[in-house]
């Protein structure tokens, strides 16, 4: 099993307030998420280091997707996955979202 | 959130069991502490190598925990894994908390860094002793999906208490392996019903091999650990001489059993299948009613 | 190595141990030192009797001769693999040994261990890995398992593990490999007798395992992820 890394980028977000934050495990079919605040002009870099290779154009389109929902900028996203679905990734990115702006007080 | 502990991340555990906002972490996930052997292996790494540490309050008294997370490669230890377990203890040695809690879920060392797991197993065992030393008591929790094995259930009982769910499992060698290496004849470990009274908690309640059992919530084992910190420890050479005899006694009374149920009919129970329907107050009463002064502790 | 063999070179001008079952147990005589020896033989696989009787000796040691110092003889293929042994609470069977030993120690008793033959994960966890200095013989052999079962179990081809185990020490059987990792303290060789008088001299209670293995190159993070943790805010 080799391991893929995958780079993402996205300006123009607007940049959110919060404190780091861990959600999901990184067991078979699922991932875990690291979202952490970072100066970047309003961008938000997500980066994906998977265990299943050859799924980058859907990577792509998941993160695309959760950048539309959110606008999220100045953010750092960090993603070790098991194999985990689209669905369980987007659903794992909104819930690292809203902890990360919880953890916040 | 679900209150059930079998169903909670090792984070969701400690959120749960702990004080409200307690919980400081030290090597956290952003700190990216991973392994460098899976790496090699090209295998995903989790940011916190599957086991978080930290100090928190529990009742307003002050302990250092770690918990491990049975959703990451089965909980299992690694060379870094294991340390952060190591440093936790080292510096309850130095920082003297009131407690030390081991949230255990692991199938015990990690393979892909069998020497390294190996070795941080045996250090784990003798920090957790160096803790006991210093005055300050371990309490291990169980009752996660992957049970506690391997080393680490050896590890698990040089603790200084044992609080286990009906859901919890505890043992050396897990079923699989015992069955791969000896047939299943020896030991299905597809017989879900023989593997419970095996490694369950029940079973290892009435051997005298955990002090307290509770039901799967997370306000029981909150209690529970609780109670285990107010009573205190008890390392002396005295208290190992009591437990020779004890694990002596065992071994007269039930080392030609063939099966659990044999165990429990020994120690006064007519209809042992009947213990598997009880809810937990009502196995504790009885157990207590029937066992007490035989293997399990006095309440 | 037969054990007998081990223990003359051990203790050559006399030794006293007397082997019940796969049991050793007794006392030899090494330079100005009167230790005690405890041990296993036949690759015992180490059952619920075997690790009471084990404990039972560290006790009678700890009890009779204040300060004696204390030789395991490690010759084990594991833990016991029974279903019975399991029913039975083996792994509190081995945490109590793995105790005698802690409280020995704590009571001024030097530990050393020996790997005369074979340890194999459980069976070594709660003795030979107790010691507070821990030796092999180089032909000894150690491990947790084997490439093969390994490769099964990891789902990594058994060539891979195999080109990988030539610069890891990580994963791989072998007394070296452990001596890299900081497990082992060293290898005798030569005079045995003289190794055993070096280690009681130098043996102390503090665990240095971490510390030996980023020396030796083995083992690198422990030690430093141990003091990050004593280090954190």
């Amino acid at each position: 099993m080799a391991m893929e890394n995958l780079k993402y980028r996205f300006d123009g977000g607007k940049p959110i307030s919060g404190e780091t934050a861990i959600v999901g495990v990184l067991g078979s079919g699922n991932l875990e998420v690291l979202v952490e605040p970072a100066r970047l002009d309003g961008a938000c870099e997500i980066e994906v280091s998977t265990a299943a290779r050859g799924f980058g154009t859907i990577w792509q389109a998941v993160m695309k997707d959760f950048f539309a929902r959110h606008h999220a900028g100045d953010i750092r996203i960090s993603v070790n996955d098991a194999g985990a679905t689209p669905a369980i990734v987007s659903l794992r990115l909104d819930q690292a979202i809203e902890t990360f702006k919880g953890n916040h007080k | 959130m679900t209150s059930s502990y079998y169903e909670s991340t090792a984070r969701a555990r400690i959120a749960g069991l702990l004080d409200a906002n307690s919980f400081h972490e030290w090597l956290p996930a952003a700190e990216r502490v991973t392994s460098p052997h899976l790496a090699t292996l090209e295998q995903p790494a989790a940011f916190d190598d599957g086991v978080v540490v930290g100090k928190g309050s529990i009742a307003g008294k002050k302990i250092f925990i770690a918990a491990q997370e049975g959703g990451f490669m089965g909980g299992a230890v690694g060379e870094v894994h294991g340390a952060k377990i190591v440093g936790m203890l080292e510096r309850a040695v130095r920082d003297q908390p009131a407690a030390v809690l081991l949230l255990l879920e692991t199938g015990g060392v990690r393979l892909q860094e069998a020497n390294a797991g190996l070795i941080a197993v045996s250090e784990v065992m003798r920090a957790i002793l160096s803790a006991r030393a210093a005055g300050v008591p371990v309490i291990v929790a169980i009752g996660g999906q992957y049970g506690c094995f391997g080393g680490m259930g050896i590890a698990a009982r040089c603790a200084t208490a044992i609080i286990i769910s009906e859901e919890g499992r505890l043992g050396l060698s897990g079923p699989e392996v015992i069955e791969t290496a000896r047939g299943v004849e020896e030991y299905d470990s597809r017989d879900r019903a023989l593997v419970w009274r095996t490694v369950g908690g029940k079973h290892r309640y009435l051997l005298g091999e955990c002090d307290t059992i509770v039901p799967d919530s997370m306000e029981a084992f909150r209690n529970a650990i609780i109670a285990s910190i107010e009573n205190g420890d008890d390392w002396s050479l005295q208290a190992l001489e009591r437990e020779q005899q004890l694990l002596g006694d065992r071994l007269q009374r039930f080392g030609d059993c063939r099966d659990s149920r044999d165990i429990w009919r020994k120690l006064g129970w007519p209809d042992p299948d009947a213990i598997a329907m009880m809810d937990n107050d009502e196995f504790v009463a009885a157990a207590q009613k029937r066992c007490a002064k035989q293997t399990i502790k006095a309440p | 190595m037969d054990w007998r063999k081990v223990a003359t070179q051990l203790f050559p001008s006399v030794y006293d141990v007397k082997q019940e079952g796969d049991l050793l147990y007794g006392q030899g005589r090494c330079g100005k030192h009167t230790v005690a020896v405890i041990g296993t033989t036949n690759h015992a696989e180490v059952g619920a009797e075997l690790a009471l009787a084990m404990a039972a000796a560290v006790l009678e040691v700890t009890n009779k001769y204040p300060r004696r110092p204390i030789l395991f003889l490690v010759d084990t293929s594991g833990q016991r693999l029974r279903h019975r042994d399991e029913m039975l609470g083996l792994n509190g069977y081995m945490a109590h040994l793995a105790k005698c030993v802690e409280m020995a120690r704590r009571r001024g008793h030097t530990i050393i261990s020996l790997v005369y033959e074979q340890a194999l994960s459980g069976g070594f966890l709660a003795n030979g890995m107790m010691a507070d200095r821990c030796a092999a013989l180089p032909e000894a052999e150690i491990r947790v398992m084997g490439l093969p079962a390994m490769a099964r179990v990891t789902r990594i081809s058994e060539e891979r593990l195999a080109e990988l185990s030539k610069t890891s020490p990580v994963f791989a059987p072998g007394a070296n490999n452990y001596l890299q990792m900081g497990g082992l303290d060293e290898l005798w060789e030569g005079d045995l007798s003289a190794c055993l008088s070096k280690a009681l001299e130098h043996a102390d209670a503090i665990d240095h395992r971490r510390v030996r293995g980023l020396e030796r190159g083995g083992r690198k993070l422990a030690d430093v992820v141990v003091n990050r943790v004593l280090g954190s805010a």
